[in-house]
């Protein structure tokens, strides 16, 4: 019998090591071995078709009838025990990586490409167009430089109307050169309620998102150009109770399922009955904090039941159709989100806020 | 409007605390802006009831006061130099931290304990004019005997004023009787109506004066009494206080009271000197053409077409709503008074104040449009306290011209109801809650016959009704249901769509979107190179002076931002906006043409160890292009182009399908200084959405799918050298038109040394592979050698030995 322990299984074929013998070897040879390299060797000399310990499984038919068995059993779980070592060093050794010489610093930075960006008031309106699109409503657009009278007159705003003051009004020259135009940039999104009303039949389900344009001093709350999306529901039917739904459910989505909705009284010449609906304050749960202005509610949109002048102006019989429509501000839904603290860093264009969305 | 709570106590009771009925009001419509407290500085102050005066040991002048406030410790004893200090009063105390006005220096000052000739004092007792309230300081103020010991002096003397944010269609709550009925409906509580009746003691008032409405179309009512021997003067104290809490002077008793009772019921009313009047005989008619008139404010006024006057026979004497003559002015000598409370036509009223620059206390309300009921109310409120201020005896009956009645009646029907708020009112409840806003209500069969009360001009149709039930029983009470019914069948929008798909693909490539104003300078636009065919619409009140236009073209704006950013931001600069050029033709509204624009200038990438970090140039530009074009399944081409913004021979065209779609270049040098941008180059392109649109046409369905081949293929490279002026898109294009090539990527272009002036060498990697067998080394060279026969032939094109 050979004790040398230093050597490969196949140089000792004419004197099979017992089961023991072969795990004494295997197991020191293991312990020394340095890299992947040598574990295969290692693997190819003790587990492999030739090592000794296949050798001793091959053998077994010839061994006597009494130690079969044992000798079997014995060799079995040897080879289980050492593909669990060799499964451990291989571990130990990936694990050990630094020490490897075509090893990579993984905290280099990856190959990427540039990252661009929406501008925060387009992802916004997709959401919020999103958000009304999973209750049916549809996306329309409408001109940004409007008729006088699809901004003021179609939704019962007439000249002169102390309304008007609510809305000061970027003006057109007349392209002749004659004073002012009826053309002015529009104040709001509404007058799409016209345009849309005026060519299809109900049922109507849109929401219209939009430039608007205010004549008013700027600061960090006001923009003289913002945008705005405007809501408009009307078929036979619809009721206060539905816009309150709706609004409540466009609510949940855009603010998450905890929020509270409250509707006070307002007035738009457009609606009737009008209100303006906000929600429970987010960052104070209510409690009152500054971004409510110690409210607790936060001011979100304006909504109505479409005034039945506005329904007669388009051609729609009020007696048989009721509808509602809102207005929000897209900045200032963005602004809450984001916790934006100045509106004009909307039209800037500058990265150092653009980048952040 | 300010309401001062004080002045609403008067009609309707307030016990709730004030955040809590402001919340209610401004839930109700009435929008509290903002309560500011009078007194709530004082901190404080207390009421104090003086037990015991004793002489200062060291002064004469000076007295020791016990004061007892209810404080822990008892009694403070307190040095006191008034003379009306007395045992047994009831007087405002002050302790220690109080802010108390001085009465000397002015200004607010915090009180300290301090020793008075020797003696501590512990607080002080308040004069009228340490607190503010007037610029009383002979004394002390002393309270009634009633006041309770230790109540917050705000509590007993400070006031709040609701400072309200109405909507125009409340013309009512631009008096505070007004918010009064609101506090009482939302309430449920009953209002105290102000006293309108007064003793008529003079003559029959149509043996006094006269009235006529020429024009009943602009004053639907005009009522007027006449008040003799008054004594005009100096009002009271209570009539000078409300009104300056409106901001508004007092001038005299008579002018004052007509004043008070605007802000108390909202009807403007006005008082000539009888006397002035010639015949006594009132007219209300438009101006005459040319007619002028010297206002209060002495200033003469050129009156236009469709002015409404109050005249005598001989002249006008008022602006009708908006400000009295100074020919008819109350003066010091005046004693007789003709008082006038009107109804004018708000449009009329809103034109007048307009034109002649006079937006007054009156034009704000009489603009509104105010019922014809309130206006002999008012006259009636304001005679009353004419007497009690200024003397006198008020003429028996009032002078009346009221050409048509308003009876308006607004029929509301429990299926309107419904309909509308989608929630049932029991009958009960409805009527309850319209007699309580004062309407008079009528049941008929299943109908409200609802009159509105004559302060509410608002009420006009069912809806309106609707409004008024569920705003006072709470739009909380409304129930939330969701929409049920039909859902509009789907309309596509394809320029939307486009536009969609372009702005996701830029942002996907890199490109950071911005939105810019859309207002322009003219040298701007020019510089540029915006269509000239097209000449900008202009604002007639532009925010910034110098951008007055409505820009026809989107590149001044992304070109500027860019240069901006050049001296902000660190890293790569590729910019994209999405926006309308405005192109006026002549008639109707300009086209809003959606125009996509993008620019890079400075660092591809940030600074890294693998990205290319180069400055950014045309291939950038167009790279963006191609990726947008790839990402909407369609195949351009770019052909070389000119442009006003863009370097010649740096510039192309964007093609698809042959027809131009926009362009991509390198700015020019005139461009860079015209938006300001210090840095080179400035790459750039511009896609016409609509074309683009108009291009694509029907090619914009669904990408059909192309079986692809699963023979290998066999990559070769050429190296070719070329006349520098041949391009690579023309030996593309040669390489393409052999069937066998698949793939052809222009790996290399090199000029310089080792290759001969005027040439320039590629190198090209082709694809070779075949959908029916896989090729044999034979058949490529065959290709190749076909393909590099025509190179030679058509391009001049040799193999690189
Ligand atoms: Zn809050």
């Amino acid at each position: 019998m050979s004790s040398g322990t230093e050597s490969s299984g196949a140089d000792t074929a004419n004197s099979p090591l017992s089961v023991e013998e072969i795990k004494v070897a295997a197991l020191a040879a293991l312990t020394v071995a340095g890299s992947e390299a040598v574990l295969d060797e290692w693997r190819v000399s003790y587990l492999g078709r030739k090592s000794d310990l296949t050798n001793v499984l091959r053998s077994i038919s010839s061994l006597p009838a009494d130690d079969r068995k044992a000798v079997g059993a014995s060799a079995n779980l040897l080879r289980a025990s050492l593909e669990e070592a060799l499964a451990e060093k291989t571990q130990e050794l990936r694990g050990a990586a630094g020490s490897v010489a075509d090893a990579l610093d993984v905290t280099l930075p990856g190959r990427r490409r540039r990252r661009g960006g929406l501008h925060p008031t387009t992802q916004t309106i997709r959401e919020l167009t999103d958000a009304f699109g999973a209750m049916g409503f549809q996306v329309a657009e409408g001109p940004e430089v409007e008729w006088e009278r699809y901004n003021f007159d179609a939704l019962n705003i007439p000249a002169e109307h102390p309304a008007r003051d609510s809305w000061d009004t970027f003006w057109l020259e007349s392209p002749d050169g004659e004073g002012r135009s009826d053309m002015l940039l529009r104040t709001h999104t509404s007058p799409m309620q016209a345009r849309i009303m005026e060519k299809a039949d109900p049922p109507i389900r849109v929401v219209i998102p939009g430039r608007c344009f205010r004549y008013e001093a700027t600061d960090a709350t006001h923009e003289w150009h913002f945008f705005q999306l405007e809501g408009l529901a009307v078929d036979k039917g619809i009721t206060f109770a539905d816009m309150k739904g709706t609004l409540f459910e466009f609510a949940r989505r855009i603010f998450g399922p905890d929020r509270k909705v409250r509707f006070r009284v307002d007035f738009f010449p457009f609606v009737e009955p009008g209100a303006e609906m906000a929600i429970d304050c987010f960052k104070c749960n209510g409690q009152g904090c500054s971004l409510c202005k110690g409210t607790g509610w936060i001011e979100i949109m304006g909504a109505g039941m479409v005034h039945p002048s506005v329904l007669r102006n388009v051609g729609y019989d009020p007696e048989v159709y009721t509808g509602f429509a809102f207005g929000m501000g897209v900045e200032r839904i963005a602004m809450l989100r984001h916790g934006i603290d100045d509106v004009r860093q909307f039209a800037a264009g500058d990265l150092r806020f653009l980048s952040q969305f | 409007m300010k309401a001062p709570v004080s002045w609403l106590k008067e009609y309707v009771d307030i016990n709730e605390p004030l955040h809590e009925v402001a919340h209610r009001l401004t839930m109700a419509g009435t929008e509290v802006g903002s309560i500011d407290q009078i007194g709530a500085e004082w901190g404080p102050v207390v009421v104090g009831h003086v037990q015991a005066v004793n002489p200062h040991p060291d002064a004469d002048r000076l007295r020791l006061v016990t004061v007892e406030y209810g404080g822990e410790d008892g009694p403070a004893e307190v040095v006191c130099g008034a003379p009306n200090v007395a045992v047994g009063q009831n007087i405002a105390y002050a302790g220690i931290g109080a802010m108390l006005n001085d009465p000397y220096r002015g200004g607010a000052t915090k009180l300290k304990r301090s020793k008075i000739r020797g003696v501590v004092s512990n607080g002080m007792v308040c004069s009228e004019k340490e607190l503010g309230i007037s610029d009383e300081h002979e004394g002390i103020l002393v309270l009634p005997d009633d006041a309770s010991v230790g109540t917050p002096l705000m509590d007993y003397l400070g006031d709040a004023i609701f400072d309200l944010e109405l909507t125009p269609n409340r013309p009512d709550c631009l008096g505070v009787l007004g918010v009064a009925r609101e506090l009482a409906a939302i309430g449920g509580t009953a209002i105290r109506e102000p006293d309108i009746s007064y003793p008529e003691d003079g003559p029959p008032v149509d043996s006094l004066a006269t009235i006529r409405i020429d024009d009943p179309d602009l004053c639907a009512r005009y009522t007027a009494t006449v008040l003799q021997n008054l004594t005009l003067g100096p009002s009271p104290e209570w009539l000078v206080k409300r009104l300056a809490a409106q901001g508004q002077a007092s001038i005299s008793n008579v002018v004052d009271v007509t004043n008070y009772v605007m802000f108390e019921y909202g009807q403007p009313l006005h008082a000539f000197d009888l006397d002035a009047v010639e015949n006594h005989a009132i007219v209300v008619r438009r101006s005459y053409a040319g007619e002028q008139l010297t206002t209060l404010d002495g200033v003469q006024r050129e009156l236009a077409p469709d002015t409404l006057v109050i005249a005598d026979p001989e002249k006008s004497i008022g602006l009708a709503g908006v400000m009295g003559g100074a020919n008819s002015e109350i003066s010091d000598s005046t004693v007789n008074v003709l008082l006038e409370s009107a109804t004018f036509n708000g449009t009329n009223n809103r034109i007048t104040a307009r034109k002649l620059g006079m937006k007054t206390e009156a034009t704000l309300r009489f603009e509104k449009g105010l019922r014809p009921g309130l206006s002999e109310v008012a006259l009636r409120r304001a005679t009353k306290l004419i007497l009690e201020v200024a003397g006198g005896t008020a003429a028996q009956g009032i002078l009346d011209a009221y050409p048509e009645k308003d009876d308006a009646v607004v029929t509301l029907t429990d299926e309107k109801l419904l309909k509308v708020m989608g929630v049932e009112y029991p009958e009960m409840q409805v009527i309850a809650t319209l007699e309580g806003l004062g309407m008079e209500v009528e049941r008929v069969g299943s109908s409200y016959e609802v009159r509105p009360p004559y302060w509410r001009p608002d009420i006009a149709i069912p809806e309106d009704v609707c409004e008024e039930i569920s705003r006072i029983v709470g739009y909380d009470e409304v129930p939330m249901t969701t929409l049920s019914g039909r859902v509009p069948t789907w309309e596509p929008s394809l320029e939307r769509d486009l536009r969609e798909k372009v702005r996701a693909s830029l942002a996907n490539h890199g490109l950071q979107e911005i939105i810019s104003y859309p207002t322009e300078s003219d040298s701007a636009m020019t510089a540029v190179g915006a269509p000239t065919e097209y000449s900008p619409l202009r604002l007639e009140n532009p925010m910034a002076q110098d951008q007055p236009y409505m820009r026809t073209t989107i590149r001044a704006s992304v070109f500027r931002a860019a240069a901006r950013n050049a001296r902000t931001w660190r890293g790569a600069i590729a910019l994209f906006e999405v926006g309308a050029a405005y192109l006026y033709s002549g008639e109707g509204l300009p086209e809003e043409r959606q125009m996509v624009v993008g620019a890079f200038n400075g660092p591809r990438d940030n600074d890294s160890w693998v990205s290319d970090t180069g400055a950014s140039d045309f291939y950038d530009a167009k790279g963006a292009v191609e990726a947008v074009l790839e990402d909407l399944g369609i195949e351009g081409g770019f052909e070389v182009t000119d442009d006003p913004a863009f370097a010649p021979g740096r510039c192309a065209a964007i093609t698809v399908n042959g027809k131009s779609v926009g362009v991509v270049g390198e700015a020019t040098r005139a461009v860079l200084e015209a938006v300001d941008c210090d840095r080179t180059p400035l790459a750039a392109f511009e896609i016409d959405l609509s074309a683009l649109g108009e291009a694509i046409g029907e090619s914009n369905a669904p990408r059909a799918y192309q079986p692809f081949t699963r023979y290998p293929s066999s990559v070769r490279d050429l190296a070719l050298l070329v006349d520098t002026g041949v391009s690579a898109g023309a030996i593309r294009d040669v390489i393409a038109k052999n069937r066998l090539s698949q793939q052809i990527d222009v790996v290399d272009v090199y000029s310089g040394k080792g290759v001969p002036v005027g040439k320039k060498s590629l190198a090209v990697r082709v694809h070779y592979q075949s959908d029916t067998k896989t090729l044999t080394a034979k058949e490529i060279e065959k290709a190749e050698a076909a393909i590099l026969k025509i190179l030679g032939q058509e391009l001049g094109a040799e193999l690189r030995s």
